[in-house]
């Protein structure tokens, strides 16, 4: 056995482990059951048995298209079952249609697409909720209510996460900053041109 | 029907929504009887996960009573009390045909390199999920199961994903007798993981966090040793410190796309979003393991790229396995062990909100309010 002073990594022996298989099957309930990767599930990784999924077709019936449905260019048909929830519409729709048909999972391009669509659907669909009987409460819907009920303060104390940065006004503004900047600037750039 | 419904990034709300209808001969319509947030739900929430729609049910743990069939389901009956996979797969493809349930191919026509997933946005093939009193279940023939009598409700929700994923991920390490394993990440899944990896065979399990409530968790729920990295300047040089400077033979990272830990992926990641969340857990797990080691990841990522030390994980010969879990390829020995007591799900679960509730759940859940560890959704609860 080489010196004990020097750590493990730095030598050949391995070290004794600090509890034998007594000691850790006393102290934890089942130990060592799946110590054989056979009684794990997920070994092998790839298990051939299409007899055991409760499939009972070679391949499945199609649901029905009532609709076009987006699909990503890496997939060679529309998947013969599909979700039906939300069905693309108004602007945001136009830009995923876009991201869809345009790009394929492999291009930013198409994720960036996509997150910009969220944002319009969420900007629209708030605007939207204004002119209906159930408008959007940020009070409601942020469930910022659980602050009092649920020891907002309380169970912030002393978190690292819950701590503020020098970077947070930064995080906060920028983009409002950012934004009205280029807005001041393509509005001066466009009356420049208008005047001359 | 009542029902959880997305507004926008950290909104959400409960609508009256249609009760879904059979659209394919071997659909089900259940009627959820319990529900639970994940915590990759959080990501949907926080507006991190690309063709998130206004108007989408989350929800992808849930159990429940079937209420109608279609013409060509076998294997369920209408009243059957049962247990449903968070992978929606049709059992007949390329990868279902080979137990990868969780990569189908017939089910998600937004994206290939996902499979389809309740209620997790049009990137995983847009189906409503079950944070709701009713939902749509495709191929009722290959995922649900019904729920053995001797099983809690609690138990069943929570082997839907949260459980079986913590199981799948200590198998993904390939634990060998005697091994360190480091678990980044005491929430549901960092919990059974550890659970999970003493029936592996593990020598040590340490559990890294920093919130008490979670590690409190974890030492006595997973029997496991525990590190609060904001005890330490460093938690890399820790785990070193800590395995005689090998790094751990196996970590497993069961924290995902929004791990706090390092003020610039947070604010890159989370806040500015010009990364696909934060990497922090991914990077700690390639610095924190041994040279020749695993590193096992079934934290949630979303589709766009992220920051992550590839090179320190090629230069360190690691192994890197990952994947959604294949859930119902994981049930029959998980029973087992749930039956026996190796594994306790319930035990994660802290706090049980009515469905009317929901966005005081999501903000609690999401804030980690009052210790909150794993919420559970009562559809019906006034």
């Amino acid at each position: 056995m080489t010196d004990p002073e020097i750590p493990s990594a730095y030598v050949r022996d391995k070290r004794p482990p600090r509890e034998t298989r007594e000691q850790l099957r006393a102290r934890i309930p089942g130990w060592g059951a799946d110590l054989d990767p056979a009684d794990r599930p997920s070994h092998p990784r790839l298990h051939y048995a299409p007899g055991t999924t409760g499939a009972h077709w070679d391949f499945p019936e199609r649901q029905p298209e009532r609709q076009p449905r987006e699909r990503s260019i890496e997939h060679a048909f529309v998947t013969p079952v599909f979700g039906t929830a939300q069905p693309l519409r108004g602007v945001s729709g136009a830009i995923r249609r876009l991201a869809y048909r345009r790009f394929s999972e492999g291009r930013l391009a198409h994720w960036l697409l996509l997150i910009v669509g969220d944002r319009v659907d969420a900007w629209s669909s708030h605007l939207r909720s204004f002119a209906t009987l159930h408008p959007d409460n940020p009070v409601t819907e942020t469930g910022v209510r659980a602050e009092f009920t649920h020891g907002g303060l309380r169970s912030r104390r002393g978190r690292s996460d819950a701590r503020h940065h020098v970077l947070d006004p930064v995080i906060v503004a920028g983009p409002w900053v950012a934004g009205a900047a280029v807005t001041y600037t393509g509005v001066r750039r466009l009356v420049r041109a208008l005047r001359h | 029907m009542r029902a959880m419904v997305y507004r926008g990034p950290y909104k959400v709300r409960v609508e009256e929504k249609d009760v879904p209808a059979v659209e394919h001969p071997n659909d089900a319509i259940v009627r959820v009887t319990l529900a639970a947030i994940c915590g990759s739900d959080l990501h949907l929430y926080h507006g991190l996960m690309p063709d998130t729609r206004v108007g989408h049910t989350f929800g992808h743990e849930f159990i429940g009573v079937v209420e109608q069939v279609g013409s060509s389901v076998q294997n369920l009956q209408v009243g059957d009390r049962v247990m449903v996979p968070f992978n929606i797969s049709c059992g007949s493809c390329w990868f279902c045909a080979r137990e990868l349930y969780s990569n189908c191919h017939n089910v998600n026509p937004n994206a290939t390199a996902v499979g389809g997933i309740y209620g997790y946005s049009h990137t995983t093939g847009g189906y409503d999920g079950g944070q709701a009193q009713y939902v749509r279940v495709p191929f009722a023939d290959v995922g649900p199961v019904r729920i053995p009598d001797w099983m809690h409700d609690e138990d069943a929700v929570l082997l839907t994903d949260a459980a079986a994923t913590g199981y799948f991920g200590a198998q993904l390490g390939e634990i060998a007798e005697g091994d360190t394993v480091v678990v980044l990440g005491a929430g549901p899944v960092g919990l059974i993981a550890a659970q999970s990896s003493w029936l592996m065979g593990a020598g040590r399990v340490i559990v890294v966090d920093h919130l008490q409530e979670r590690l409190e968790k974890a030492r006595t729920m997973a029997h496991a040793e525990t590190l609060d990295y904001d005890e330490h300047d460093d938690v890399v040089v820790e785990l070193k410190r800590q395995t005689d400077f090998l790094g751990a033979d196996v970590v497993i990272e069961a924290a995902g796309a929004e791990a706090d830990g390092n003020l610039l992926q947070q604010v890159t990641g989370t806040k500015l979003k010009l990364q696909g969340g934060s990497p922090v857990a991914l990077n700690w797990a390639i610095d924190g393991a041994r040279k020749g080691g695993t590193v096992s990841v079934v934290g949630a990522y979303g589709p766009i790229p992220n920051a992550v030390k590839f090179g320190d994980a090629l230069n360190k010969g690691l192994t890197l396995r990952m994947n959604q879990t294949p859930v119902k390829r994981q049930w029959p020995r998980m029973f087992e062990h749930v039956r026996n007591g190796h594994l306790t799900p319930r035990a994660m679960v802290t706090h049980r909100f009515p469905l009317e509730h929901i966005a005081e759940a999501y903000h609690v859940f999401s804030a980690k309010l009052d210790g909150c560890i794993k919420p559970l959704v009562l559809p019906d609860a006034a």
